[in-house]
């Protein structure tokens, strides 16, 4: 039971908002303590871990290049060339992205889109673009809530495609240790073919949400252009 | 043969490259903090190529992995000022350059594509010629790669310091989310070798009344979602709650259909990686990528739908897999 004192550690940690690096290192360090593992061998695991994750910090590599571009003006071109689609709103533009994230990870294709090389350059400028284009400078909030779902189409569009793809970590992770564990046989198609239900409940609801926040950008967007005196003072501030 | 490990050394070198900068940016009052976390990173990925091999301890590996925990976490690392463009070059520059732009950018994407799907089948001498198993990673950094020397030709822009710093500054805003997953791995690994497994699974089958088929389901993929919070990714999860839930009561005693449960669970899983700020890779790193003031507005915009298709991961699994 004591080693449970790990997830208390990381439970805790967060509703008191320490840094979440803080709360991970204290938990693993007491719960491999009181686990009886000795001190080498919880530096070994810290040691260890580093070495066989580092498959998920690569993407830093795109940075660079990403930055350089931005500082020859792609978010600025972005949001110029989703301005001659007249149709193409935010929502729509992002339950777009959201579609093809999720079928590009359903084949495969997971390190093809990602926040790094394709929501910061592309997808966020573009969606705001495409609302600029309507009402104007947008305000700090609707700025705010229009990346963030432009993140979100991401991470959905993602977990819910790459689970049709048989050659996927999870999918593998499942066939792996049901195989090994209970000395059944269960292929990975199967797997794959039982994640599409799920894909479609999600592309339809986020896609919905997407779409949604046309209509609420027009709501809040359209009222602000009508007190004019408030956006104004605050432009003033 | 192209080797991941080759590219682990290449992201090392350019942390490297890049703590050397950030050391010498009097911009950053914290300066030195933060050049010595991203050091520590940069040296980490290139000393790890012999951990995984076996061929050194990683014992040290472990000192440096917390002695950045400390720098991140008690705040030493910070910021500079980035030396970028104005917004008035930019939009200059855009109307300059026009569409061009977009070809180093969607080179990335498409040289990815290219070495996943045609470069994977090819072979020199009876060898792959890209790593087995590493094919996507090595397309990104193949695409990337081709990317900056496609931007640079085009820009005629000749200093690499001008990208590397452009990267840095991007590293900087991101700072300790960079580092949590890598860190979480190594959570799980000690949770499973110290039983905190098998505890929770006692727990689950002791709260779980026999001979209740919905219950059981929601426990199952309520309990994915909730330890998924925690451990920040459904990996971990997914074996503790299998082996308590799953496998003997859901497949065992309820004869569900195995491979439904099974991968309806790990997706009820992945409900709860849309909202766990564990999962700074997905979560939290986008919100410093995209220069968010709330750091938690990804998981605040995922929030209602990840509950919605817990439901229906429950509802379809009650429906179709008995």
């Amino acid at each position: 039971m004591i080693v449970l004192l790990g997830v208390l550690v990381v439970v805790i940690g967060f509703a008191t908002k320490r840094n979440p690096l803080l709360v991970v290192g204290v938990a693993g360090i007491a719960t491999g303590l009181l686990g009886g593992l000795s001190p080498g061998k919880v530096l070994a695991a810290f040691g260890q871990g580093f070495a066989d994750s580092r498959a998920v910090t690569i993407f830093a590599i795109t940075l660079p290049v990403i930055g350089l571009l931005e500082r020859y003006g792609l978010q600025e071109q972005a949001r110029n060339l989703i301005a001659r689609f007249g149709k193409l709103t935010t929502g729509r533009f992002l339950a777009l992205y959201l579609g093809m994230r999720q079928i590009g990870a359903a084949l495969g294709l997971t390190d093809v889109f990602g926040h790094a090389q394709t929501v910061r350059p592309l997808a966020a400028p573009m969606a705001e673009g495409a609302a600029e284009r309507k009402y104007g400078a947008l305000p700090q909030k609707a700025r705010e809530r229009i990346r963030s779902l432009a993140a979100s189409a991401d991470n959905v569009g993602r977990f819910f495609g790459e689970d049709v793809f048989l050659a996927v970590g999870s999918i593998l992770l499942i066939t792996g240790f049901v195989n090994t564990t209970y000395g059944t046989h269960l292929e990975p198609l199967h797997l794959a073919l039982w994640a599409i239900p799920t894909a479609v409940c999600a592309f339809v609801f986020h896609g919905w949400r997407l779409l949604r926040l046309d209509r609420q950008l027009e709501r809040e967007l359209r009222a602000a252009d009508a007190a004019p005196d408030t956006t104004a003072a605050e432009a003033a501030k | 043969m192209i080797k991941a490990e080759w590219f682990y050394w290449l992201v090392g070198l350019s942390f490297l490259v890049m703590a050397a900068q950030m050391f010498t940016d009097r911009s950053n009052p914290k300066r030195f903090g933060t050049a010595a976390f991203w050091g520590l990173i940069g040296a980490g990925f290139i000393y790890s190529s012999w951990v995984v091999n076996k061929q050194a301890p990683a014992e040290p590996l472990g000192v440096a992995v917390l002695v950045m925990a400390v720098l991140a976490g008690f705040g030493f690392t910070g910021r500079g000022t980035p030396r970028t463009s104005t917004p008035e070059q930019r939009t200059a520059s855009a109307a300059k350059f026009g569409s061009r732009l977009f070809i180093p950018a969607l080179t990335i994407p498409v040289v990815a594509m290219i070495c996943a799907v045609g470069v994977k089948e090819l072979s020199i001498g009876g060898e792959p010629l890209l790593q087995e198993g590493s094919e996507t990673i090595l397309g990104l950094g193949i695409g990337s790669i081709a990317a900056l020397v496609v931007a640079m030709v085009m820009l005629r822009e000749k200093r690499i310091a001008v990208p590397v710093e452009s990267g840095r500054s991007m590293l900087e805003s991101m700072g300790w989310a960079m580092l949590l997953p890598q860190m979480l791995a190594t959570l799980g690994t000690i949770f499973q070798v110290s039983g905190v497994g098998a505890q929770v699974g006692k727990i689950t089958t002791a709260v779980l009344p026999d001979n209740s088929l919905y219950i059981a389901i929601v426990v199952y993929c309520v309990g994915m979602f909730l330890f998924t919070l925690v451990m920040g990714n459904a990996f971990a999860a997914f074996p503790v709650m299998t082996a308590a839930v799953g496998w003997p009561v859901l497949v065992g005693h309820f004869h569900g259909n195995a491979p439904a449960v099974l991968a309806l669970g790990m997706l009820a899983g992945f409900c709860g990686t849309l909202v766990t700020p564990m999962a700074a890779n997905f979560n939290i790193v986008p919100a410093a990528l995209l220069e968010l003031k709330d750091q938690y507005g990804p998981i605040k915009a995922q929030l209602p739908t990840a509950g919605v298709l817990l439901g229906c991961n429950i509802v379809i699994m009650a429906l179709f897999a008995f």
